[in-house]
């Protein structure tokens, strides 16, 4: 019975490491692809083992500066604002929502959850931004639209508040004399840690991947993203190389085929660095997102 | 009166804290709602939404008449079905797998590895497939058919391996997700119960049979009914961007989302793109609403309203 034990244990160990191995395997051939030299690459494909190693790609991108870093840096401000944006937006909305003596709150209450139902799809939408609001190629492009407030995260925020804090809590600051902000701020935000941490890391995860916003809004290439430009500079070789061609002269010959590996390795980099460090709260935040949606 | 004036006035300040929210709520989400009368026009730039003439029906009739409005239907239902079955079955036998681990450690970097595809943004993964599937330099081609002696495969112009391709990203995205999903319903099944079976005796599979599947049961019910009243949808970036746009393979990886949008941006056919739309929305809808009615009927608490 324990060798048989055993046995098992050892088998599903063989399953599991197979299975991380399928997970990250194309990340691999990213990585290696990207510190691959370019006629390797030319000669014998994308591949695990490179017969040459070199670090022109990523050269090449340092002195290609002006649309990467313009990107990367892009992507910051727009995660950044963005996210806070969206916090802010939920935190004032989630907590009055979560009041029981509020009047009217089934009627809030239903108007955020009726955009999880039913949407006027991407024809009016679209109208509405860009003849209405006039939004297309400005920064507000990658920020507004779809992304500064969800119903999920409401919600999910609601939930948090009726279920974490003591009405008894609220009560005994009132009768001390807080006025609702002050509440909202001194009592509800500190005992609220962990929601806060787990929707920031979720909406700026959204922040940091979003290229829709960009495909539908933009074509302005001052204004593209990283995961913009990584759209368009796998769609569009050319691209890539007009790009590219302007800001290096037309002699130096450009790694293109490396190029796209390094700027995806950029592209994916930042997810990597932070999700060890928070992986508890991506769990967390799938696990109540999807119980309690 | 003052009375009732008081006891509003104290609530004032959070109707305060509300008003940025809806008026969010009111742009983003209910103005485009007002939009969808577009469908129901000849559109037209100059006159605007409001002043195109009325057509009644006769978008949606174009529409019902192309070959497409079947061929998008089909697609988005038979690939989310595909997604749904997989998907399901492969998220819940990994999540029973790793709640039979003892090593609490190696089940942590598990859990925490198959979640990585799920954080990668769309754009990155059709990276990532670009360099398996690249005609003259993708790793299939280059280090597996060409020294078996087989031909090159033009992957991004050849229709036929796009439905297992497309099955196997969306699997590879989503099966972390789905998983601690499950896993977190498995730690959370009464301990007792397991204990009382080990001593009756009862081997590891009875077990996960007589206990832990019927323990994920309501779980896995009220997600997969959840994933129904979403199959007219699909995720754009997954149709659009793996397949790199690609013309030949349209007929494979045509959904309603990729149809809209390439109606309204590439086309210009405002009317049938707006058809498109409204057709996902009002099937949608009314799928969500019965989805929903079923997942009460079963599990009240796992119901969405």
């Amino acid at each position: 019975m324990v060798e048989k034990s055993k046995a098992f244990q050892i088998g599903v160990h063989c399953f599991m490491i197979l299975l991380m191995l399928f997970c990250l395997i194309p990340f691999l051939l990213l990585l290696v692809s990207s510190f691959t030299a370019e006629s390797a690459l030319l000669k014998n494909g994308y591949s695990f083992f490179p017969s040459e190693i070199s670090f022109d790609a990523y050269k090449a991108l340092l002195v290609d500066s002006s649309s990467i870093f313009r990107g990367y840096f892009l992507s910051f401000v727009v995660t950044v604002t963005g996210t806070l944006s969206n916090v802010v937006l939920t935190l004032l909305f989630a907590y009055p929502l979560s009041r029981r003596d509020l009047p009217g709150k089934g009627f809030f209450s239903f108007m955020v959850f009726f955009t999880m139902l039913f949407n006027g799809g991407l024809v009016p939408t679209y109208m509405m931004w860009t003849g209405v609001f006039n939004i297309k190629n400005t920064l507000w492009a990658l920020i507004v639209p779809n992304l500064m407030m969800g119903a999920f995260y409401v919600i999910m925020m609601r939930t948090y508040f009726t279920t974490n804090i003591p009405e008894a809590v609220l009560e005994a600051a009132r009768i001390d004399g807080a006025g609702e902000l002050k509440m909202l701020i001194q009592i509800v935000l500190p005992m609220s840690k962990p929601i806060i941490a787990t929707i920031i890391l979720l909406v700026g995860l959204n922040y940091w991947n979003d290229w829709l916003n960009g495909l539908y809004y933009v074509n302005d290439d001052r204004l593209y993203s990283i995961q913009v430009l990584l759209n368009k500079m796998l769609m569009d070789v050319q691209y890539l190389m007009t790009n590219a061609a302007s800001s290096l002269g037309q002699s130096i010959q450009l790694p293109a085929t490396g190029i796209k590996m390094a700027v995806a390795v950029m592209g994916a980099l930042p997810m990597f660095i932070i999700y060890p460090f928070f992986q508890k709260y991506f769990v967390q935040g799938i696990v109540i997102g999807a119980v309690k949606g | 009166m003052s009375k009732k004036m008081k006891k509003y006035k104290r609530y004032l300040p959070l109707y305060f804290m509300m008003v940025p929210g809806l008026v969010y709520l009111i742009i983003n989400n209910y103005i485009p709602m007002g939009g969808i009368i577009i469908a129901f026009k000849k559109f037209n730039y100059a006159k605007g939404i409001l002043g195109s003439p009325w057509t009644g029906l006769d978008n949606f009739e174009f529409l019902f008449k192309t070959k497409e409005a079947w061929t998008i239907t089909r697609n988005t239902l038979v690939y989310n079905m595909l997604f749904i079955v997989i998907g399901t079955i492969l998220a819940v036998a990994v999540a029973i797998l790793l709640n039979e681990l003892k090593s609490v450690m190696a089940k942590k970097v598990y859990q925490t590895v198959i979640l990585v595809p799920f954080l990668i943004s769309i754009v990155v993964v059709s990276y990532l497939v670009y360099g398996f599937l690249s005609t003259d330099t993708g790793f299939i081609n280059k280090s597996i058919l060409q020294p078996m002696g087989k031909n090159s495969i033009s992957w991004y112009s050849d229709p036929t391996y796009w439905p297992f391709i497309l099955v196997i990203v969306n699997v590879w995205k989503n099966l972390g997700y789905n998983c601690i999903i499950y896993y977190a319903t498995v730690v959370g099944l009464d301990t007792s119960l397991y204990e009382s079976a080990a001593i009756d005796g009862a081997g590891r599979w009875k077990r996960i049979w007589h206990i832990t599947l019927p323990g994920l049961k309501t779980t896995i019910i009220t997600l997969v009914l959840m994933s129904v009243g979403r199959v007219f949808y699909s995720d754009f970036g997954l149709f659009y961007q793996v397949p790199m746009n690609s013309g030949p393979l349209i007929d494979v990886t045509n959904t309603i989302d990729t149809y809209v949008y390439r109606g309204l941006m590439e086309l210009n056919n405002i009317g049938m793109a707006s058809a498109a739309a409204v057709y996902q929305s009002l099937v949608g809808f009314i799928l969500v609403l019965s989805a929903n009615m079923i997942v009460r009927k079963i599990d009240q608490e796992s119901a969405l309203f």
